[in-house]
């Protein structure tokens, strides 16, 4: 319970307090003496009190009353001045500590929750960049691929084109030897079994009337 | 052998103040030790100012916080700057008990002048406070809310009566409680030794019926050393409370 003590109030009301036993010291005091005088042989001491309890014997009450009084009187000043408030500093010293070790705590957490973020963020960011990075990297192969690719398939092309241009002209050249060569043969043939010098036209146009009716 | 003898009030020195007799008695002495133990408790307690209390300072916060709630939920948050005044009340009345409970000590709250002086303070204490916080109102105290006030003349008595009460009824519980309690150890403590001398060795046997009694009543007297203490502060603390707020 921290600030029980309230300075200016419990001075005020240790002044009540104060006053009541006062007050009440002297009543009691004033009457119960007088009750005293009327039992003057109920003193106290060695001698007891015929039969009586002793706590019904008037000849004590003003002691009692008195040092009561003075007793609880000193309790009261020092519990309210000297021992409370260094009870309650004790208390209160150690709720402050407790409550700003907490306080530091949670300010920790968050610090540390922060930190956190920030390196997620970080993290997420990097990631970002990195899927951006292969992505372009797999575009630029891609790119790459496809412009070889067609790099190589217009060279294929052209090599197919170039090798069926000779292929053609080969076979030309060959069947054009063949008919060259077949014209010869044929003259040398008619002139060995028949004897007849076939001219060059004749036999040329033979052969290339056989050549044309074989081909077709 | 008389169970009353341990009541019976010596002086130890002679003092006369005023034409009264105010003498330093055994009961005076043990209320100036019931003093100083509460003071030593709690300033040595608390001498240290340790963050994790000791056993001296864990006792002295001990009583401190349980004073401390009795009188918040007892008195309410306004009745903090009495708190002094109710542990006072309670480490007196208790440490009193407490005292009373070692063997040839004095229990001077089984004397009713002590009680009554005591419930008596309170009660002046707390009229004081309710007449200087609600002036003149305060006797409305003694109309309660609500009632027809053709029922005035038979409530205001009857209140009143109660209230001016209240001192000798929390007086005399105390002071009842402590002294029946402390008549009865030593009337069982006469039957031991009474066996024993009349019935001789027979005594020694029979003798343990009331000792053993004893046993259990010393355990119960301390019961209500403290239960009485809480009782009389807690009784302070309500009418503390009426006092504030006269309900």
């Amino acid at each position: 319970m921290p600030n029980l003590l309230a300075k200016g109030r419990l001075a005020r009301w240790s002044g009540v307090a104060g006053a009541s036993l006062a007050t009440l010291t002297t009543m009691a005091g004033t009457v119960l003496a007088a009750a005293a005088e009327h039992a003057p042989n109920a003193a106290h001491g060695g001698e007891h009190a015929s039969g009586g309890l002793p706590q019904l014997n008037p000849a004590n009450f003003p002691t009692q009353i008195f040092w009561l009084a003075l007793t609880f009187g000193v309790l009261y000043y020092l519990m309210s001045k000297k021992a409370l408030p260094r009870v309650a500093e004790v208390l209160e010293a150690r709720q402050e500590r407790i409550s700003r070790d907490l306080a530091k705590a949670a300010q920790l957490k968050e610090e540390a929750e922060a930190i956190l973020a920030q390196v997620e963020k970080s993290l997420a960011g990097a990631r970002a960049e990195a899927q951006g990075v292969i992505a372009q990297a797999a575009a630029g192969i891609e790119a790459n691929n496809q412009a070889r690719q067609a790099q190589l398939n217009a060279d294929i092309a052209e090599r197919l084109r170039t090798a069926e241009a000779s292929i053609a002209a080969a076979k030309e050249q060959a069947l054009a030897n063949i008919r060259a060569e077949s014209t010869g043969i044929v003259r040398d043939i008619t002139g060995r079994l028949a004897g007849v010098d076939v001219d060059q036209a004749q036999a040329d146009a033979a052969v290339a009337a056989v050549l044309e009716e074989r081909r077709g | 052998m008389d169970p009353l003898h341990q009541f019976q009030i010596n002086p130890l020195f002679q003092i006369v103040l005023g034409g009264y007799d105010v003498s330093f008695t055994n009961s005076a002495f043990f209320m100036v030790v019931a003093v100083a133990a509460i003071y030593a408790l709690l300033v040595m307690g608390v001498a240290n100012k340790s963050m994790v209390p000791g056993r001296l300072q864990s006792l002295a916060e001990m009583f401190y916080e349980f004073v401390a709630n009795l009188v918040r939920d007892n008195a309410g948050h306004d009745a903090k700057p009495y708190f002094p005044f109710v542990f006072s009340i309670f480490m007196f009345v208790l440490i009193g008990n407490m005292i009373g409970m070692i063997p040839y000590t004095f229990t001077f709250t089984s004397h009713i002048i002590v009680t009554f002086a005591l419930a008596a303070t309170v009660f002046v204490f707390v009229t004081i406070l309710a007449l200087l916080k609600h002036g003149l109102h305060f006797f409305s105290f003694f109309m309660p809310h609500g009632a027809p006030i053709a029922l005035a003349p038979i409530l205001i008595p009857i209140e009143v009566i109660s209230y001016v009460m209240r001192p000798v009824s929390l007086s005399i519980r105390l002071f009842a409680n402590m002294m029946a309690g402390h008549t009865m150890l030593k009337v069982f403590a006469g039957f031991t030794v009474m066996m024993i001398s009349g019935l001789g060795a027979l005594g020694f046997v029979t003798g343990l019926i009331p000792l053993a009694i004893n046993v259990a009543l010393t355990g119960f007297e301390f019961l209500v050393a403290f239960l009485q203490a809480y009782v009389f502060s807690i009784l302070t603390c309500l009418y503390i409370r009426d006092a504030l707020e006269l309900h």
